[in-house]
């Protein structure tokens, strides 16, 4: 399902990282930075809360906005109950909702205020993420101090939290449209190669939107996934091609590539995972390139690989989600 | 049966797509690895022998505990598991690999505290071993019990 919204702004935003992202060819974009994962905390959890509290009191500061300005704070993160995400907005003091759609939240959320800013029920939302690279292993895999090999297609949970203010103040990005996806299994089970489980999920959403705005895969300058990884882009391609007899290999790249230097840095294996990765290649590199005009119209497509480690050990099918929003330079 | 055939042809995809996995490399390097830790471990069981005129048996236990020991020390100090990462079996397979995953989870679950997070975590890894271990030296030593009397 793919909404058209109206006057909704993309105006400013915040990212803040840990020390594998500062390393990455990005490193030097992002707002704040931490060369210690533990980032002034004493726990990974904590860590966690601090970053997104960072990167949201910067949105504020960015804009010139007070908390008592802000009508809503919609955000997600992967740890059980999305408790970073309350930690985190406790201190804003707004009206909070907290959403989870693994990696691909950070599109949710601005597909879930668009429509609110867009309906006219609210003025302006703050739409946040986080992931954090220690407690996401502490909570999925193994503990972190534990060496345990992995495949070349595992990829990278990436640390830091990112925040933007989305309103009807007129600013140079406009949030044009969203796509909502679909849940999408094709019998992948691998947790350590999460690129095969999501491609399918992005190939359906891409699909679809191009389907319900009549547009073809050229009209975007920029068709960027989430966090497919170096194995997960190819897939996509392929599958696009060949499912959908859509061409996207002029115009597409993938975040989870971008934001890590895949030769230099061996430790992130394929490319870089979690809700964070999408928002903080595309908050910094990209938005950038879109406020010089170097490309005009952006489609994001956040893939999130809704996995739960009981259910895989009981033999289920690792299930996944893409969802997308439609930018554009004015 | 359409979602079966959906699914095999997305395999084949997914399949062409797969990166080889080096595993001629790995299991060289683990079995070197491997190999060192053992003589290692050889080696330490002469030297005990020497310097504390111990028995074989002793001098084993000795060592045992050198390599626990040596592989908590390394996990503690957080470089060990970039070792694991390289070799592999070749330090999973030795008591090494046994010390190291309680040590990674004790030092992971340490911040929520000594009952909640190291007592009832140490063992997310090793239980394992454990259980099955115990399972199996049972299996084994009844078997030896009902066929060869037990004797050696």
């Amino acid at each position: 399902m793919t909404i058209k919204f109206n006057n909704v702004y993309l105006n400013e935003v915040a990212t803040s990282c840990g020390p594998y992202e500062k390393k990455g060819p990005l490193g030097k974009m992002f707002d704040k930075t931490y060369t210690d994962l533990y980032c002034n905390e004493t726990s990974w959890e904590r860590a966690e809360v601090h970053l997104l509290k960072d990167s949201m009191k910067l949105a504020l500061k960015k804009n010139n906005l007070k908390k008592e300005d802000l009508d809503l704070v919609i955000s997600g993160d992967l740890l059980n109950q999305i408790s970073s995400s309350s930690y985190a907005v406790y201190d804003i003091d707004t009206p909070f909702l907290g959403i989870y759609s693994a990696c691909s939240t950070n599109t949710e959320a601005l597909i879930i205020g668009s429509s609110l800013i867009s309906a006219k029920n609210i003025k302006s939302c703050m739409c946040s993420v986080s992931s954090h690279n220690m407690s996401s292993e502490k909570q999925f895999r193994n503990p972190t101090e534990y060496g345990a090999p992995k495949p070349k297609t595992a990829t990278f949970t990436s640390t830091g939290g990112a925040s933007a203010i989305i309103s009807n103040t007129k600013s140079d990005i406009k949030v044009e449209s969203g796509t909502i996806g679909k849940i999408i299994d094709l019998g992948q089970n691998n947790p350590l190669d999460m690129g095969a489980v999501m491609a399918p999920a992005a190939a359906e959403t891409i699909y679809q939107h191009l389907m319900d705005t009549k547009r073809d895969a050229d009209y975007y300058d920029l068709i960027l996934t989430g966090d497919l990884g170096l194995y997960g882009k190819e897939i996509l391609k392929e599958y696009l091609q060949k499912e959908y007899k859509i061409d996207i290999s002029k115009n597409y790249n993938d975040c989870g590539i971008m934001l890590y230097d895949l030769k230099e840095q061996k430790e992130v294996l394929a490319g870089g995972s979690g809700p964070v990765c999408s928002p903080l290649v595309l908050y910094t590199t990209v938005l950038e390139q879109m406020k010089k005009k170097k490309i005009k119209r952006v489609l994001m497509v956040a893939t999130g690989a809704l996995f739960n480690p009981n259910f895989v050990f009981q033999k289920e099918n690792i299930l996944s989600i893409a969802h997308a929003i439609s930018l554009e330079a004015i | 049966m359409v979602k079966k055939m959906k699914n095999k042809k997305y395999e084949e995809i997914v399949k062409k797509h797969r990166p080889d996995e080096n595993r001629t490399t790995n299991a060289l390097i683990a079995f070197i690895i491997g190999g060192l830790i053992g003589a290692l471990g050889e080696i330490l069981v002469e030297l005990y022998i020497m310097w504390f005129h111990v028995s074989q048996a002793q001098a084993s236990v000795f060592m045992i505990v050198t390599l626990i020991f040596l592989a908590s020390l390394f996990t503690a100090l957080g470089f060990f598991d970039k070792w694991v990462t390289f070799a592999r079996c070749g330090l999973l397979i030795p008591i090494t690999g046994f010390a190291h995953s309680m040590m990674s989870a004790s030092l992971e679950y340490k911040t929520e505290g000594l009952v909640y997070g190291i007592g009832s975590n140490a063992f997310k890894l090793a239980g394992t071993v454990i259980v099955y271990g115990v399972v199996s030296a049972w299996t084994f030593g009844m078997i030896r019990l009902l066929i060869g009397g037990g004797a050696l």
